[in-house]
């Protein structure tokens, strides 16, 4: 058989090449959808040439794990609802992780060299990677409480384990005589330590810091994959370079999003936001309920009205009907706008899909730092579904949310909340927008809500 | 290359590979930060060419159901991050022909 392994290293730079133009495509919205296909494309040539790599056997046994792995990670995005996204970027991320630790394992068990502790370093971020992303999973779909789990001691139980993850795997490093008993013994030992970590560090991490815990991990898995890349006899560079950009890029990307939300990282891992409740406040007033004719009114004689859509948006899939909303308030003149905060939802950008999926133009929806200067004219507010990013909590000192930069709905002349019940966000926060003077609660599913808000006002 | 020569190799291709990664990213408006957390998400999918190999060349049946769980796995992280990115990205792709359709307002 002729040799064609010489193609190898050319499609893999070709593959880098356009990966880097797919990612460049990907951060402008109208060449965005071009750049996935522009990596796709390059990811499946990449994938094809690997079958040439000299040496290579158990062309079988590859072949059928592409097919179950890829059947199933096709039927799984395939079926899941757009709100389902955040939770599916963690769970394939989480798979990659694995990955990354796999190869790490079979790179260990093999003939040991200078480069394996490289394969011990890939090894632990790819298997912390695994199980903090199926940790975030988990949490995101509502299998495990989304709240912080927290325990006396924890932080000095989860730095003794990351030690002895640590130890073990300098152990890897340090007796490569290859002594089957030692390995044998620590490899399991090293991996069962890196996982435990894993589940440790995401558990007392809230369900509202998940974006960027996941972003975090993403970073991570592209990391652990650049150091297997490198471990093997023969690096791969293909694997160094794309794991290296995702790595420096989903750290900046982290780093973005932890600003959005004005929280620290140290925070993020540290803080086990919302855990704790603050004491010694009362929130003066009550919640006030409201019918939907009454806000079909107030919505009809108003000038301005602008909509803050929340996760429970997404959760009742009224992004249609909003749109509805918004079509029928613009036939009768009215202005409206929406007040898109970064983190809203459960991923930064996950309102903008949302509306884009249902049809609202761009340039309706205006960042956080742009709309807040138009809350004070502002005759009707509609928060629908959303909760922490509302929260004026925000602005008192001594709030779990203090610090966080929110939309401030309150200045509008009256806020209509959108909710299904009297429950509290996702930071389990209370929120004292409910309680304000010009706050009305109108509660109900927000899809039928809005439906009804839409008959309502067709009839005026 | 002796060991040490590829080492110092490699510590120049992350540093750029970094430096492009950094660059890359930083132009994105926060509206495209999920497509792009799951579009780079698809791209670490380059770990399955690894998993190949590590299966392909393992000896041992330990290696070789290790390296096929890789593999798996791999494969997984490849086929549902394209198609998760793909679908987010659809939407946008979507909306902006209709505004043309719906010319200006």
């Amino acid at each position: 058989m002729t040799d064609f392994s010489w193609v190898i290293d050319p499609v893999y730079i070709a593959t880098i090449f356009f990966f880097i133009i797919g990612l460049q495509r990907m951060s402008h919205p109208l060449t965005a959808r071009s750049g996935i296909v522009w990596a796709g494309v390059a990811m499946l040539i990449a994938t094809l040439v690997t079958f040439l790599t000299p040496g290579l056997t158990n062309f079988a046994l590859i072949a059928i794990g592409i097919v179950i792995g890829g059947g199933f990670g096709y039927i799984a995005a395939k079926r899941v609802a757009m709100t389902g996204m955040p939770q599916m970027v963690a769970l394939f991320n989480g798979m990659g992780g694995g990955a990354a630790a796999c190869i790490s394992a079979i790179v260990l068990l093999g003939t040991v060299n200078a480069t394996s502790s490289l394969a011990v370093t890939g090894g632990i971020i790819g298997a912390v990677s695994f199980a903090g992303s199926i940790i975030a999973f988990l949490k995101l779909q509502g299998w495990m409480r989304p709240r912080p789990i927290t325990f006396p001691g924890q932080q000095g139980i989860n730095t003794l384990v990351l030690a002895l993850a640590l130890i073990t795997g300098s152990f890897l490093v340090l007796h490569p005589a290859g002594i089957p008993a030692t390995i044998g013994l620590n490899l399991p030992l090293f991996f069962l330590l890196a996982l435990l970590f894993g589940v440790l560090m995401t558990l007392p991490i809230g369900g509202a810091d998940m974006p960027v815990v996941i972003s975090m991990f993403n970073a991570f898995t592209g990391l652990a994959v650049a150091l297997d890349g490198f471990s093997f006899a023969t690096p791969n560079f293909a694997m160094v370079i794309a794991g290296i950009i995702v790595g420096a890029a989903g750290s900046l990307l982290t780093l973005n999003m932890a600003k959005a939300m004005n929280r620290s990282l140290t925070n993020v891992f540290f803080g086990a936001f919302g855990a704790t409740e603050e004491e010694g406040v009362q929130i003066q007033g009550s919640m006030k309920p409201v019918e939907v004719d009454d806000v079909a009114i107030m919505l009809a004689y108003a000038d301005k009205v602008i909509i803050a859509p929340g996760y429970g948006m997404a959760v009742a899939q009224a992004q249609q009907k909003v749109k509805e909303l918004t079509d029928v308030l613009e036939r009768r003149g009215i202005q409206v706008k929406f007040a898109i905060h970064p983190v809203a939802g459960r991923m930064p950008g996950h309102m903008n899909v949302l509306l884009a999926e249902a049809g609202v133009a761009y340039d309706h929806l205006f960042d956080r730092d742009e709309i807040n200067l138009e809350f004070t004219g502002t005759d009707v507010v509609l928060v629908i579904g959303a909760n922490d990013t509302v929260n004026p909590a925000a602005h008192r000192q001594g709030s779990p949310l203090f610090g966080m930069p929110v939309l401030e709905v309150e200045q509008a002349k009256n806020v209509i909340v959108l909710k299904r019940g009297q429950g509290r966000g996702f930071a389990g926060i209370e929120n004292d927008l409910f309680y304000r003077d010009n706050t009305r609660m109108l509660y109900g599913d927000a899809q039928e809500t809005v439906g009804k808000l839409v008959q309502a006002l067709k009839k005026l | 290359m002796n060991d040490i020569t590829m080492l110092w190799t490699a510590a120049y291709i992350a540093m750029l590979a970094a430096f492009t990664g950094y660059v890359v990213i930083s132009r994105v408006p926060t509206i495209l930060h999920t497509p792009l957390m799951s579009g780079s998400n698809f791209i670490h999918g380059i770990v399955l060419v690894g998993a190949m190999i590590a299966l392909g060349l393992a000896t041992t049946p330990l290696e070789q159901a290790i390296g096929f769980v890789a593999v798996i796995l791999g494969a997984a992280n490849v086929t549902g991050g394209y198609v998760v990115t793909e679908r987010i990205l659809q939407m946008f792709d979507r909306s902006g022909r209709k505004q043309k359709e719906g010319g200006p307002r």
